[in-house]
């Protein structure tokens, strides 16, 4: 087997291989394996509703992965961009409701009050690590939950005593008739131009600019990265920034797409963990990133669909895509695999 | 080596796509035959619900909706599925939209959005399809086809204080809210001017916990407070409150002579502080969710829909009230708690929704 040929077949294996376990699971547990899995297609293809919204649903997934992603290039574990996204819905939405601009001034800048949020975020995280070596990941667990809970307090204050705040004016909002309508009434809006914006943006800045360039040597190596005359700890402080504000921007997309508000939460989102998922099922290229939250949103969004039409308990259903997305991310033991039965086939 | 990922993704795509798509074209098949099924049963009423983030076996307000339904099945002689009762739980805040969405789509005659959580998808969805009936627990849509059903909370709280203040002897009483807002508030208002209405000497310690999922967080709370010197902790806190009760158990069960108690919210929760052959369960605040979830279903079924209206249970209405205190209560208490309930329930007692 030439290469080419096993690069082909490692994704269909996985991908065959976490099916059928999946299928075991839902045998074993007593449900219809093809109903199940039936559902699910249709619950990510089945009319244009669905597919709008699982592509609704792969926007911030985009904009997570994206950010993890981004600061795993440059050598840091950025476990926050739940709470940057979490800033980042609150000051879109707090922006999309506080005043009343025309479109073209509103929006962007309702876009880029998120972004500058989730990039303070990320600010903090990198100076402490930069000047004082506090490692990243504590802080920024930590970070998660100051996020949680001041954004719950803020939304109060701003609500006046209730839970959720207004929604945004119009002229913040992402929503886009014309999508809503070619896909019946989805909540599709205008992010994923946003989202794929950003996929562009971020392979330019790596792999096109000088900028780029030091953040990977800084996350290659920072010691031989300081000797060649770069300047590291302002490296670290810029990478978690605009990690942030990637972050922040997948929690833009939720206040000024999908919900159109802001409400206080009883706990994460659980985007920005996923997006650890997806930045690592893509490499943290910006376009494995990509496909990496086309995988995990498709799956996600399509699985509400099997409760709805084969009547499997969402418990079974979320060990189902987990199993998938676990084959999916082993891709390299089963490249492993695939080499040694090539291997042993030329042998004879 | 972006090219490679590039192409590696691509073949992935296109696999679970042409691997997926023989599934999809005999879907085709029993997805008609699922419509025509439905076809049949189209004189049959029809209900479903959607959960909120809590499950349908967070023991609280999730599940009591789900018993109604369930109960209201048995008496139509409805079966979980198509045409008949059906629920589906919602795993995140966006998944409200298309939880509903789906379940209209099956044609059901009434769909429940259950908890306030869900205004904001019930509110959009109602305006989408202006067919569909819909109705929303805890929250107030102002939609002509969605039934808002609220409860007064703070009455149920306010005899739940009374009964906390007879009984208390160390004149210490805690209250564990789940997060802040304004159904959660209702509680501790009812609650707080019950106890002040019997002795205003009483101490209340008042925390909240800021989440409805996390009982160790109640556990440690309530711990706080039974050291403290309080006797009876009230929980308004969904699952949180679970732990309020593991705390109380292992107390009682390190100590069966300890005075501590616990007064459970939502539903009955005497089960839930069963230890050994006592209980710490004092009593619980119901708030019958179920009753008006079949309510709403019968007045449906009558062809006289709500819609567009609130309806407010309270006292007065039997929506909420105090669950059997299995003799925790002794008789002369009952009596006074009684008292308490009948001025409520008359109107010569008003209580407050906010605390002052």
């Amino acid at each position: 087997m030439s290469n080419r040929t096993i690069n082909l077949l490692v994704p269909v294996v996985s991908v065959i291989l976490g099916l059928i376990v999946g299928a075991i699971i839902m045998l074993i547990s007593g449900f219809d394996p093809i109903a199940g899995y039936m559902a699910l297609w249709s619950g990510i293809f089945g009319d244009l509703y669905t597919m709008g919204e699982t592509i609704r649903q792969i926007t911030p997934y985009i904009l997570a992965g994206l950010a993890v992603a981004f600061a795993f290039r440059s050598g840091l574990f950025n476990i926050g961009v739940e709470g940057q996204l979490i800033v980042g819905w609150f000051a879109a939405a707090y922006v999309g409701i506080a005043v009343e601009l025309p479109k073209v001034i509103h929006l962007p800048l309702a876009i880029l009050a998120a972004a500058v949020a989730g990039g303070l975020w990320g600010f903090v995280p990198g100076l402490l690590k930069a000047k004082f070596h506090v490692h990243e990941v504590i802080v920024t667990i930590m970070m998660n939950y100051i996020a949680l809970h001041t954004t719950n307090a803020l939304i109060k204050t701003v609500s006046g005593g209730g839970d959720r705040t207004e929604q945004i004016f119009a002229s913040a909002s992402l929503r886009s008739e014309f999508f809503a309508n070619l896909t019946d009434f989805s909540r599709l809006h205008y992010g994923i131009l946003v989202a794929v914006v950003m996929v562009a943006i971020m392979w330019f800045v790596l792999d096109k600019t000088t900028l780029g360039f030091e953040l990977k040597a800084v996350g290659f190596n920072h010691n031989a990265s300081q000797y060649a005359g770069m300047n590291v700890n302002k490296n670290i402080i810029l990478a978690m920034v605009i990690s942030g504000a990637f972050a922040g921007l997948g929690g833009a997309m939720e206040a000024l797409g999908t919900f159109q508000y802001v409400s206080a939460k009883g706990g994460f989102t659980g985007i920005g963990f996923d997006g650890i998922a997806v930045a690592l099922l893509g490499m943290n290229t910006p376009l494995g990133v990509v496909f990496g939250a086309v995988l995990f949103g498709s799956l996600k969004y399509g699985a509400l669909n099997m409760p709805n039409a084969a009547g499997i308990p969402i418990e079974i259903v979320e060990i189902v895509i987990a199993v998938i997305i676990f084959f999916v991310a082993s891709g390299y033991v089963i490249r492993l695999l695939l080499q040694r039965a090539a291997i042993k086939k030329e042998a004879k | 080596m972006t090219k490679r990922k590039f192409g590696l993704g691509l073949s992935l795509m296109l696999a679970t796509g042409t691997m997926l798509t023989a599934c999809g074209s005999s879907n085709e098949g029993s997805s008609t035959s699922g419509s025509s099924e439905g076809g049949e049963e189209a004189n049959e009423f029809s209900v479903a619900m959607v959960t909120d983030v809590g499950g349908v076996d967070d023991k609280s307000f999730n599940q009591s909706a789900w018993e109604g339904l369930q109960q209201f099945g048995e008496e139509n002689g409805l079966k979980k599925g198509d045409g008949g009762i059906d629920y589906l739980q919602s795993g995140s805040d966006a998944d409200y939209n298309t939880n509903l969405n789906n379940l209209i789509r099956r044609d059901f005659d009434v769909v429940y959005g259950i908890g306030f959580l869900m205004e904001g998808a019930v509110k959009e969805i109602a305006e989408q399809q202006p067919e569909a009936q819909l109705a929303i627990i805890d929250a107030v849509v102002e939609a002509p086809n969605v039934a808002s059903v609220l409860f007064k909370e703070q009455e149920a709280a306010y005899l739940a204080g009374v009964a906390a203040a007879l009984m208390t002897e160390t004149k210490k009483i805690g209250f564990v809210g789940g997060m802040d807002i304004p159904v959660i508030e209702r509680f501790e208002a009812g609650f707080l001017e019950g106890v002040a209405a019997v002795d205003d000497t009483i101490t209340v310690d008042v925390q909240y916990t800021g989440k409805f999922d996390d009982a160790a967080l109640g556990k440690t709370t309530a711990n706080r407070m039974y050291s403290g010197g309080a006797d009876i902790v009230f929980h308004a806190a969904g699952g949180t409150g679970n732990g309020v009760f593991t705390e109380a158990k292992e107390r009682k069960e390190a100590d069966p002579e300890a005075n501590i108690w616990v007064i459970g919210v939502d539903a009955d929760q005497y089960d839930e502080g069963q230890v050994g052959d006592s209980n710490v369960t004092l009593t619980s605040a119901l708030k019958g969710v179920d009753q008006a979830v079949i309510d709403i279903a019968n007045k449906a079924k009558a062809g006289e829909f709500p819609g567009g209206e609130t309806v407010t249970y309270g006292l007065a209405e039997d929506g909420v009230g105090l669950a059997d205190s299995r003799g925790a209560i002794p008789e002369d208490k009952m009596a006074q708690i009684e008292e308490f309930k009948e001025k409520i329930a008359s109107g010569e007692i008003t209580v407050p929704e906010k605390v002052e």
